[in-house]
């Protein structure tokens, strides 16, 4: 007896079809390119006589050019920076033999990762300054300006080379680092000159990772910079006075420089050697002591808590103090600055809803077509490449470019070009995700399973989405999150609608006058409800499957 | 139980011609195995027979009836992949219970028939377990429950047992057989163990570069190889080059290097015309002294290995040419081998074990280089 409701058996039906399967695979790859990829850069290029107005006001030129190399710069030390402290935490859970101890560290590591960055701003902007750090002197440690600026990207980034070297030290073959210390090289020396040359891909995903999120970041950057300006910071400013020459001009030249730099890293990462052919056998030796070994671990989680942990987590601090003087009230009653607040919070999750149902609806027929190789290997690769693009580009620069380009589409809403540009921003998560997902499927299942009756659709019910299903979730949770931060495309595309992120930098630029409880309160609710979106999202997607 | 006809299957993947114009007839219920090397064909053969790849040219018909436009899922075939492929995520039972699922049966019906085929391959008992969970005999097991649960009475079966030991790999394969002929399924069976093939095929196909060399029972293709290459990959021979210098009756000379005359038992090639003659290593006989002259050839050993059930001697004859003879080993013991290395020998050949083959355009060294 057989059963099924007519609705899938239909779609089931037309699984089958090659011309179906076609249409669906075109639609995304015209979708992603048409809306997702070429948009942000048409949008600067559509504006092209305005970037040579630059030049004629060599002041405002001046001030950008150092803006631009501030975020290069601050951009190539954070990466530097987090590989070296990051690496060695990546390393302490990774072969810590208490597994209990390695948990825990692992996910205190995680806490930077899911905190909203602006809520991370405020966070190190207070913990830098008088009431945390500098309490004892009364002054802050560091004032805004661009050392706060390093500081919180330090943070936020930190986390980022934790997971992925944590992630490639667990899947790395730790015979090869046996081999080297059987032919008599140092525990050192062995994870120099053989293990971190095997996973040079990781370390290079890592410092690119870094890298661009160190580049792309706007929301807390401006709340720590006070008047030293990089790109992102110099775009906002730009776009507050209503400049359009040097804002066309930065988010041009970090656009374009950006996309360089990553075609650069991709092409020449997997080529570049680690000098590794220099051996010291006696000072690796020593250095590979269990004193050495100790001393090393108690710096890094020392590092990991006094520059990360504690100055993501100091935010609690007025939230907390919110909960005693009244300001809960105000907040629940909309009093006076909250009258706006919620509203923009239910901004931020609807529009970060609406993008990621997008990014999963065209995301996964992408990833499928770039992981199975669909459309030949070299097209792959170029699709491949272009997802990766938008991860690079600094936000607040695809958001000029976005309203520059859709801006002359009126009839479009702007709470869509809200969604479009946070679909821009978001989408090379979810689909990154899923493409290595896929990949990690073998081709045979799916081939069996079609081969044992089983029609296209059926077998990605049944085989492919079960076997890719936390990589799915995981890429949704990353996309969703993120959409939930934005910042900088925000900044560049909404005039009227203000996310709570929007909000918030407001708040803290002291553009709204407020009290730090207030901004304490409005940045904890923020994080809460990040938390519980993250428990609800995980709970909806484990029930569904 | 279907029949398979193909009728000059092309399949290029860029340069490479991974089928070229390949014919074959499988009969209803027949167990067929497709022998070859590593590139051969062999897998390509499998999956352009279940709808996995689309052939460039020719014509596949299951049943009399031609599927060249239909999807896997519609062939009626239950395709085994080397590494078995059961569903990670999804116990035995609901790997086996996946194919009826799939058809739309009703969940408590499909686990009836699953359970029914566990019991056939005797697994009822691990039903909830994971494939993880289960040995490479079980999972090899559980994948052709699968098969069989989907009702496909076509068996595609690629290197099934390439990934079990030795010991598992014999025992297997007998149960295969069964299991296939009590069913009544027709099995295409893919391997590039000779002595699997011979051991449970009623048909043997023998693939090379694309191309079917020859379709036959084992013991046709064991006593009258087609070609130097399938004479080398079932069973193993002797490979001796020479020139057809006389006939006689149906006999031919043929005479090899250095001038040594061989009198083979085969009227084929024309006088003057060069010629590979092959011998089975088992057939090399190696004597201390020659009775007669004609059929022997002198030598000495150089090397020797005891491979369990024969001892193979490594010969280098007087002319140069070096040749393998493998000496039963059941009635030596340790210490009193027949021969030594270093002793001179006369190996001789018995005329009609003996094959003539034309020489190969590219030489014998290429024909054979697969090995």
């Amino acid at each position: 007896m057989r059963c099924r409701c007519g609705l899938l058996r239909t779609l089931e039906k037309y699984s089958s079809s090659k011309r179906i399967a076609l249409t669906i695979y075109v639609s995304s790859v015209i979708f992603f390119v048409a809306i997702i990829f070429l948009p942000p850069l048409l949008g600067i290029l559509m504006k092209w006589p305005s970037l040579f107005q630059m030049f004629e006001t060599p002041d405002l030129l001046a001030r950008a050019q150092s803006a631009i190399v501030a975020s290069f710069a601050i951009a190539l030390a954070i990466s530097v920076l987090d590989l070296i402290a990051a690496l060695p935490l990546a390393w302490f859970i990774a072969r810590q033999t208490s597994k209990k101890y390695a948990s825990v560290i692992d996910t205190l590591a995680d806490i930077p990762f899911i905190i909203p960055t602006v809520a991370l701003g405020y966070s190190v902007l207070l913990f830098w300054g008088r009431e945390g750090a500098g309490a004892f002197t009364g002054n802050a440690l560091v004032s805004p300006g661009w050392l706060l600026i390093v500081l919180l990207h330090f943070a936020f980034s930190y986390p980022v080379v934790v997971r992925v070297m944590v992630g490639a030290l667990q899947d790395y073959e730790r015979t090869l680092e046996t081999a080297a210390r059987t032919l008599g090289a140092s525990p050192l020396t062995a994870v120099r000159t053989v293990s971190l040359s095997v996973l040079k891909p990781a370390l290079v995903s890592s410092f690119l990772l870094a890298f661009s999120r160190s580049l792309s970041e706007t929301g807390a950057t401006v709340m720590v910079a006070g008047v030293f300006e990089n790109g992102t910071v110099f775009i906002k400013n730009a776009s507050d006075a209503g400049l359009v020459s040097p804002l066309v001009f930065v988010s041009f030249v970090l656009i374009a420089t950006s996309t360089l730099m990553f075609m650069i890293i991709r092409i020449l990462g997997p080529r570049l050697r680690i000098p590794v052919s220099k051996v010291w056998p006696h000072l690796e030796q020593k250095l590979s002591d269990r004193g050495a070994v100790r001393t090393r671990d108690l710096l890094t989680i020392a590092v990991f808590a006094f520059f990360v942990l504690v100055p993501s987590l100091f935010v609690a601090l007025p939230g907390g103090r919110a909960l005693t003087d009244g300001t809960v009230g105000q907040a629940i009653s909309g009093f006076g600055v909250w009258s706006t607040y919620w509203g923009s919070v239910a901004l931020s999750y609807s529009v970060a809803i609406c993008a990621t149902l997008l990014n999963i609806l065209v995301g996964l027929p992408l990833a499928i077509l770039i992981a199975r190789r669909r459309i030949g290997s070299a097209a792959c690769t170029i699709l491949d490449a272009a997802v990766n693009i938008p991860i690079v580009i600094p936000s607040i620069a695809v958001g000029v470019s976005l309203r520059l380009f859709w801006g002359g589409y009126t009839g479009i809403p702007e709470f869509w070009l809200l969604v479009l540009a946070h679909l821009t921003v978001t989408n090379a998560y979810f689909v990154r995700s899923m493409i290595s997902a896929f990949e990690r499927i073998p081709p045979e299942l799916e081939e069996v399973a079609r081969t044992l009756g089983a029609k296209p659709l059926t077998v990605f019910r049944k085989v492919t989405i079960p076997l890719a299903k936390y990589s799915m979730i995981s890429g949704a949770v990353m996309a969703f999150t993120r959409s939930v931060d934005e910042t900088g495309a925000t900044l560049a595309v909404s005039k009227e609608l203000k996310t709570a992120p929007v909000l918030l930098v407001e708040w803290v630029k002291a553009t709204v006058p407020t009290s730090p409880s207030t901004i304490g309160l409005g940045v904890s609710v923020l994080l809460l409800t990040s938390f519980a979106s993250l428990l609800v999202f995980k709970l909806a997607a484990r029930r569904s499957f | 139980m279907p029949s398979i006809r193909l009728i000059s299957v092309t399949k290029r993947f860029k340069d490479n011609v991974a089928l070229d114009r390949a014919s074959l007839n499988v009969r209803s219920g027949e167990y067929v195995c497709v022998l070859g090397p590593t590139g051969s064909g062999k897998t390509t053969l499998l999956r352009v027979i279940a709808g996995l790849t689309q052939p460039d040219s020719g014509q596949l018909l299951i049943d009399g009836k031609s599927v060249d436009e239909m999807g896997p899922e519609d062939r009626g075939t239950a395709y085994v992949p080397q590494q078995y492929a059961l569903f990670p995520h999804l116990t035995v039972l609901q790997n086996v219970a996946f194919s009826p699922l799939a058809k739309g049966y009703k969940k408590a019906e499909a686990f009836e028939i699953a359970r029914k085929v566990l019991q056939t391959v005797k697994l009822a008992h691990r039903e909830g377990a994971f494939p993880s969970e289960l040995s490479g005999g079980m999972q090899q097991r559980v994948t052709l429950a699968r098969g069989i649960a989907s009702g496909a009475r076509l068996l595609l079966l690629d290197e099934p047992l390439g990934a079990l030991d030795a010991r598992l790999r014999m025992e297997l394969r007998t149960e295969l057989r069964r299991i296939a002929k009590d069913l009544s399924l027709t099995a295409i069976h893919v391997t590039h163990d000779q002595k699997e093939a011979m051991s449970i095929a009623d048909t043997i196909v023998v693939l090379k570069d694309g191309n079917i060399q020859q379709t036959g029972s084992p013991f046709h293709l064991y006593q009258d190889p087609a070609s130097i290459f399938v004479s080398s990959f079932v069973g193993g021979s002797n490979f001796l080059p020479g020139v057809v210098v006389g006939i006689e009756g149906t006999n031919s000379l043929v005479e090899l290097r250095d001038g040594i005359r061989i009198r083979v038992h085969q009227r084929s090639h024309r006088r003057g015309e060069p010629v590979i003659l092959s011998v089975r290593q088992e057939l090399t006989i190696l004597r201390n002294h020659a009775d007669e002259k004609e059929n022997a050839i002198p030598g000495e050993i150089r090397g020797t290995s005891f491979v369990g059930d024969a001892i193979e001697y490594d010969v280098e004859l007087d002319n140069r040419e070096t040749v393998k003879c493998k000496v039963p080993s059941y009635y030596v013991s340790e210490g009193s081998l027949p021969f030594q290395t270093g002793e001179r020998v006369f190996v001789t050949i018995d005329p009609h074990d003996c094959n003539l083959y034309s020489e190969p355009p590219l030489g014998l060294a290429k024909e054979l280089e697969a090995f």
